[in-house]
């Protein structure tokens, strides 16, 4: 049968060492077929990565464990999966830009990270000489028309936000293309998380992505946890769920308030700015740190919460809530900021599933999936909690669904301190006796972020990776701008909010 | 909108601050900033902010600042679109070899005289990202700086205090208020 001839292809194919996923190392032309399956729509492509000889992509079928397909590099190639599944055409180029790799039959061999400005080229690879190039040096696509002009916008912007080149093709006030440029802030992540000790390790994820430093944490310490196979305490997993959530709540507040305001509808952000900076003071209240950093670790959490300070969690949100229910009655009451949203920026609800999009963008086009429900972990398994979807898939449809989370998060966190367990927060870690790997998933804020990490005998990490949302999202905005006046470009790409950063590297 | 923006005409203002040791170092810290600005510069500073680099962790913390509860704008603190609009860049980093030309550019687009403020513990060294081929390092590596301010990231109230510091440092540098920097 064509849908399972994924499931056909791996039946004989011995997992590896990977927990908790299977992982499955196969030839290329094993390799090449579920690149093509993943194409045809039989599987979503979760991360595409590489290390010295080897590239793995997870793949997943909806209401099934995910896996990891693996695949040796031979004489520098392996087989395209962008020539089948356009998502995974930037992770290739990445692959190619770092490891110097290969490959065959892709779409699209334009470097992306490399910008022509490393001392060295290929740097997790083979690491030969630089080929400098003038950074502006790169080819566009294409755009062909009589009416057309261009917009280069970035890579500084206007605003406090992270560097990124947008060129804008418009026909009068229309953009009928969007290309965006991205790598700017490649940092090196995957190569400083190469051979580290695994708490040096933590430190670098927990930075891929300010705003999301909880979540990249939270799946850096399961994906390390499930390699050595422990687990943390109950206690320290429910104060896991609540940092994740409030991190949620803080993100979305801003974000809220920010959509508004690139419509100029500053009074909304007037107020979410407030109700943001309640949840980051409580946060450095309770746990030390604004955006809580470096407080989940591998094994537990670093801060506890005493029984005073969840009573402080509950009073803020029994503040906040109430105050926010009536910035979401304006919202909804003004058909000025209405007209603004709907019906703007819509993304398709087709392409939202083809790249596996997670987050706001996913669920306000439709897509039902929720890291937290749909890949349980602690503390969320066997919770009910709202996770709401919207069809419209428009700006407006990406503020209902993070109005909706806030609701569902503040719910969450009742529920998590009314029934936190007692015991410790801080589980032993051991040393790993043989290299093993794990690998994680956990929701963040603007959707599901992995980390997949291999740990060498005596406690450090051998190789690590990790995947925002925001390299699924990313693409869609380019699709989803098109059409809409030049205007509401600021609107469109703050709904999304993806991370520079976090895409990177 | 009525009954909001009723409640809000009676409401206390949400910057006043409360019996907090760290709101009260605010508006300490803010009421010495403004009487500075305007006896060195005569006017408000103008902010670009410059992400050369950073995880975006300090950049929440300065969008902060322009919130109603830190409302840098009641100092004379305004962020600016263009660095050519710019008294002050604002950098963090760890500057990264794919921005370094970009910063370069908009430091050389930022009019005489300015300054520059490296922000983060990224941007004032070179943070957890040290030793990484992508990375030339501190904002000090690509362009002069004249203050550092720390952190990981700097609360909005480190980055206020920061901005007193350079003001006394411009201050110091220079009698007149025609040059602000011999460099």
């Amino acid at each position: 049968m064509r849908q399972d001839r994924v499931s056909a292809l791996l039946a004989d194919v011995p997992a590896g060492p990977l927990r908790p996923w299977p992982r499955h190392e196969v030839d290329a032309a094993v390799f090449a077929t579920i690149a093509e399956a993943l194409g045809a729509g039989e599987r979503e492509l979760l991360a595409l990565w590489g290390e010295p000889g080897r590239v793995h992509m997870a793949i997943r079928m909806v209401g099934e464990m995910p896996c990891v397909i693996s695949t040796a590099v031979v004489d520098g190639r392996f087989p395209s999966v962008g020539r089948w599944h356009p998502p995974a055409i930037r992770p290739e180029r990445a692959i190619r830009d770092l490891f110097g790799y290969e490959p065959e039959g892709a779409p699209d061999i334009r470097p992306w990270l490399d910008h022509g400005a490393w001392d060295r080229s290929a740097p997790l690879g083979a690491a030969g000489p630089a080929v400098r190039r003038d950074p502006a040096d790169y080819e566009m696509l294409p755009v062909i028309g009589e009416a057309l002009h261009q917009i280069p916008v970035g890579p500084v912007h206007a605003g406090i936000i992270e560097p990124g080149h947008f060129r804008f093709t418009a026909n009068g006030e229309t953009v009928v293309r969007l290309e965006e440029r991205l790598g700017y802030v490649h940092k090196g992540i995957d190569a400083l998380t190469t051979d580290v000790p695994i708490a040096r390790a933590a430190e670098r994820v927990a930075r891929l992505s300010g705003d999301s430093t909880v979540a990249a944490s939270f799946a850096f310490a399961r994906a390390v946890e499930a390699a050595l196979g422990i687990t943390a305490p109950p206690r320290a997993a429910a104060i896991r769920g609540v940092m994740a959530e409030l991190e949620r709540l803080a993100n979305h507040f801003g974000d809220v308030g920010a959509i508004c305001n690139d419509a100029a509808f500053a009074i909304v952000l007037a107020h979410c700015g407030i109700f943001r900076e309640r949840i980051l003071a409580l946060s450095a209240a309770v746990f030390g740190h604004r955006l809580m950093m470096d407080t989940i670790v591998p094994g537990g959490v670093a801060a506890n919460i005493t029984a005073e300070a969840a009573r402080m969690i509950v009073a803020t949100l029994d503040a906040l809530l109430p105050a926010f229910d009536e910035i979401v009655r304006l919202y909804e009451d003004t058909p000025s900021i209405q007209d603004r949203t709907c019906g703007t920026g819509h993304l398709a609800a087709d392409l939202a599933v083809r790249f596996a999009a997670g987050g706001p963008v996913g669920r306000a086009s439709a897509r039902d999936f929720d890291a937290r429900r749909d890949l349980a972990y602690p503390p969320y398994e066997g919770r009910a909690f709202d996770v709401p979807v919207f069809t419209a898939g428009d700006v407006d449809a990406r503020i209902r669904v993070r109005i909706g989370e806030i609701a569902a998060s503040a719910t969450l966190i009742r529920a998590l301190l009314g029934t936190m367990p007692e015991g410790p927060i801080l589980a032993p870690v051991p040393e790993a006796v043989a290299p093993c790997e794990g690998i994680a998933v956990t929701e963040a804020f603007r959707g599901d972020l992995l980390v997949w990490v291999r740990l060498a005998a005596g406690g450090r990490v051998a190789r690590c990776h990790v995947r925002d949302a925001s390299w699924f999202q990313w693409p869609l905005l380019e699709a989803a701008i098109e059409g809409n006046i030049v205007a509401d470009f600021p609107l469109c790409n703050k709904s999304f909010n993806c991370s520079y950063s976090g895409h990177d590297l | 909108m009525r009954t909001l923006i009723l409640k809000s005409l009676f409401a206390r203002p949400v910057t006043v601050p409360a019996p907090d040791p760290a709101t009260a170092a605010l508006e300490e810290v803010g009421r010495a900033l403004e009487a500075r600005v305007r006896r060195v510069y005569g006017r408000s500073l103008a902010i670009r902010e410059v992400d050369a680099g950073s995880c975006n962790g300090c950049e929440l913390e300065i969008h902060a600042l322009n919130n109603a509860v830190y409302d840098c704008e009641r100092f004379g603190l305004r962020f600016v679109a263009s660095p050519r609009h710019a008294d002050v860049l604002m950098v963090t980093g760890p500057v990264t070899r794919n921005m370094r030309v970009a910063l370069e550019r908009t430091y050389a687009a930022t009019p005489d005289p300015k300054w520059v403020v490296a922000v983060g513990d990224c941007g004032a060294g070179c943070g957890v990202f040290e030793g990484s081929y992508a990375v030339v390092g501190a904002v000090d590596k690509v362009i002069p700086v004249d203050l550092t301010i720390r952190g990981c990231p700097p609360r909005p109230i480190d980055l206020l205090q920061g901005l007193v510091a350079l003001i006394d440092q411009a201050a110091k540098a220079r009698p007149g208020a025609e040059t602000i920097r011999a460099r």
